[in-house]
């Protein structure tokens, strides 16, 4: 008894030794720190996975390729955060000694939990078209970024698509739209814009929140659903909601042409479900191989067995996301290193990089991603660009383009966002002016 | 040798009938505190404060609510999240209406706004026992989860129902919002902790603790004995949400400092509490403190730590051994010790009483 006690109390305090001397520099001089908050385990992991290794991937065909970034290697963290706050909260804090650059937090709950702290331990927060929506006023968020898009946008979008589908905006009045939603500040975020637009449009809106506990169980939601025969359905979800609810409206006879969901599904959520022809989605950059940086990671990378991606998942769409993500985390090193002229950036100076992130043709085409996506420039005043995606569709295989860019409406989600960001300053007792120079560009 | 109450004499009843009656212990006691109230927030890194500690202690305190009520009154509840839940928000909401109270009155007093829902959700329990109390209270685990989310008015219609935790300060300085100091967090999360321990050790040693632990071993002999059962059994609801709401509104406003709120509160936290407790040791104290140690810091401390000594693991394979080796441990811990790590604390003293002897 007492010996194993014994070698229990010295493992232990191996263990919290280690601990009080705080987590240990492993990462060299001359390198930019890049952790990812990755999801790999949990009920996200089915969407999280392929976006860990397409962020991951891209920035180690860096490293491979051009020795990094301006000829400072990257050093890659991946933090398990199983789409958790507390977790997300925890490698914030592990990661934050090693002097990060930018957090990724992938996860609108970690989000809003970092954004207070963002201008305080002066890290930017790249919340890539999720998190805070208001956070696109640069203005008042400095250190918050959201390109290419928020999910106001997105739902602008999404209904002026559904506009044209039945024949002109004006058209909607009198439909009746569902909107199946994860039941967390994600999915509730548009609520508002939603029902304005539904006073405004004439359309009824009926709202089918999703639990997160009861993500993989959404039969009484699709239930209501059957009943009320909405004209269009539009969803907001994320892991393993989306695969259910496509399961789900496949079951009930749902039409899938009339089923128009965020940019949040992927390959994993719909392949393999019989009858899921013709569901859309929003999205705005390109799916597969066919870019020579996607080459150069599949020759440099995962022929190399450096990446933990199976070889005929690159190039799906949410690795791809994961590659455009890791896209927005190198310019803005790249851009931040052009400013300042230091080779070793930190997060103040890759800050500034972010707001001159000016991702034209010409720039896409020289990273070796010509026409991967539409153009994005951000600024001090504007860090999400509101940039247009399109509609694609499932026809059984593959997703097909099936409509060109699709603009948002800014005059109705600009005034939702100045309100918002307006109303974050005043709840949060005690939020800084923005105090950042702006660069001139 | 070192640990031995030879020649420590009781001359009176105050002595008899003190809560640490070895000198040894109360050394002890003065140890832990010193090194809690100054040398942790002195020496510790921000790491070992902002993951380890300051989630630590609210557990703690979480776990000793749910053990007044579980381990020394004998009802099952599975809804401890919930109750956590309701002290936050009652928190959130009565700083955003009273801004100008301080806001540890606030953490403190919120408490009482979830002894109330406590007591309402605990009436059933005159009625009913055991496995289907703990349906009961699951109801209100559901129902209060519910409330978080569809309620606006909780969140003051933040449309991404997130709390807001702003700017808050003690005696000048930041307690709460993103500017706070972690080791004032820490310092005011101690010290609420530290306190309400020895309110909580002063209950269970007295009349009220002696009234829940004989509803605890049988309920008619205490009705018998002239207890009121529905006194007490609500008292016990009461004393434990109580707890309950202030370590819920700790960890929204010292510990995560705002953000989504109603997910933070779900059925998990309840029953990661349960577990707590169980593993703690039913009916004690330090048992409470070392069950949150165990279930809170053990994942995190494994996840990081063993990096930090060279073991190579990242991401993913970091977190699947943690859950690998906690549920291991678990179940080391269990059958070694069905009575919880109290207990085995309990026999370690005993046998160092002896030592080196071993009878």
């Amino acid at each position: 008894m007492s010996s194993r006690l014994k070698g229990l109390g010295l493992a232990a305090s191996v263990l919290a030794s280690s601990l009080m001397l705080g987590a240990p520099q492993v990462v060299a001089q001359e390198s930019i720190y890049v952790p990812l908050f990755t999801y790999r385990t949990g009920p996200f992991a089915g969407s999280g996975i392929p976006i860990a290794d397409g962020m991951h991937d891209y920035l180690q065909m860096l490293n491979e390729r051009d020795g990094g970034i301006g000829g400072v290697k990257i050093a890659l963290d991946e933090c398990e955060t199983g789409y958790d706050t507390k977790k997300g909260l925890e490698c914030y804090d592990a990661v934050k000694p090693k002097n990060p650059v930018m957090v990724n937090p992938w996860s609108t709950g970690i989000s809003l939990s970092l954004i207070p702290k963002a201008s305080v331990d002066k890290i930017p927060v790249l919340s890539m078209a999720y998190g805070l929506s208001a956070s696109a006023r640069g203005d008042v968020f400095p250190w918050v970024f959201n390109p290419p898009a928020t999910y106001w946008d997105g739902l602008a979008m999404i209904i002026r698509y559904l506009g044209t589908e039945s024949g002109g905006l004006e058209k909607l009045k009198g439909k009746k739209i569902g909107y199946i939603y994860f039941d967390g500040g994600f999915g509730k975020e548009p609520i508002p814009l939603f029902e304005q637009m539904a006073k405004e449009m004439g359309f009824e809106l009926k709202l089918y929140p999703v639990p997160p506990g009861e993500m993989q169980n959404q039969s009484s939601q699709w239930l209501s659903v059957r009943r009320d025969r909405p004209d269009f359905m539009v969803m907001y979800g994320w892991g393993a909601m989306n695969p259910t609810a496509i399961k789900e409206a496949v079951k009930i006879n749902y039409p899938m042409d009339k089923f128009v969901s965020i940019w949040w599904p992927g390959e994993n959520d719909i392949n393999g479900t019989e009858g899921a022809k013709g569901f859309k989605m929003l999205n705005w950059h390109g799916i597969g191989t066919d870019y020579p940086a996607l080459k150069d990671i599949q020759k440099l990378v995962v022929d190399k067995g450096l990446s933990k991606s199976p070889k005929e998942k690159v190039g799906e769409l949410l690795y791809n996301r994961g590659v455009y993500n890791a896209i927005l985390i190198a310019e803005g090193i790249a851009q931040a290193q052009k400013i300042t002229g230091k080779k070793v950036v930190d997060g103040s100076d890759v800050r500034r990089g972010l707001e001159n992130i000016n991702l034209d043709e010409a720039r896409f085409k020289a990273i070796g991603l010509p026409a991967f996506a539409g153009n994005l420039q951000l600024t001090c005043k504007d860090h999400n660009g509101h940039r247009a995606a399109f509609i694609q569709q499932w026809d059984g295989a593959k997703w097909v383009k099936i409509t060109d860019f699709i603009e948002p409406m800014p005059e109705k989600v600009k005034p939702a966002l100045d309100e918002a960001a307006k109303e974050y300053g005043e709840k949060n007792a005690g939020w800084p002016k923005r105090s950042e120079a702006c660069d001139k560009s | 040798m070192f640990y031995r109450e030879t020649g420590q004499f009781k001359t009176n009843y105050a002595d008899d009938m003190a809560v640490f009656p070895i000198l040894q212990d109360r050394i002890g006691i003065g140890l832990i505190l010193a090194v809690a109230f100054v040398l942790i927030p002195l020496t510790g890194s921000n790491f070992l404060l902002s993951s380890v500690m300051i989630p630590f202690l609210v557990f703690s305190l979480a776990s000793i609510g749910l053990n007044i009520l579980t381990g020394y009154t004998g009802l099952i509840s599975l809804g401890t999240g919930a109750f956590m839940g309701v002290g936050a928000y009652a928190c959130y909401k009565l700083t955003t209406l009273f801004p100008e109270v301080n806001i540890v009155v606030w953490i403190v007093m919120s408490g009482f706004v979830s002894a109330l829902v406590g007591v309402l959700f605990g009436l059933p329990s005159l009625r009913i026992k055991g496995f289907y109390l703990a349906v009961a209270t699951l109801a209100a685990q559901f129902f209060l989860q519910w409330c978080f989310t569809r309620i606006p008015w909780l969140y003051n219609y933040n449309t991404s129902g997130a709390i807001e935790v702003g700017q808050r300060t003690l005696f000048g300085i930041d307690v709460t919002g993103a500017k706070a100091s972690l080791e004032a967090r820490y310092m005011v999360l101690l010290t609420l902790v530290t306190v309400l321990t020895w309110v909580a050790s002063n209950l269970m040693h007295g009349r009220i603790g002696r009234s829940f632990m004989a509803v605890r071993d049988m309920d008619i002999a205490a009705e018998l004995m002239g207890i009121d059962l529905l006194k007490t059994k609500l008292l016990a609801f009461a004393v434990s949400s109580y707890y309950a709401g202030v370590a819920g509104a700790a960890m929204m406003f010292l510990w995560y400092g705002g953000g989504e709120a109603n997910d933070a509160f779900n059925i998990n936290q309840s029953f990661l509490i349960l577990f707590m407790v169980i593993i703690g040791g039913l009916g004690s104290l330090i048992g409470s403190f070392f069950g949150a140690a165990f279930i809170s810091m053990l994942p995190t401390v494994l996840k990081f730590g063993l990096p930090a000594l060279g073991i190579p693991l990242a991401g993913a394979t970091a977190e699947h051994l943690t859950y690998i080796l906690v549920g291991a441990l678990i179940i080391f811990f269990l059958i070694v010790e069905p009575h919880g790590l109290a207990r085995l604390w309990q026999i370690g003293k005993q046998k160092l009483r002896m030592w080196p002897f071993p009878y």
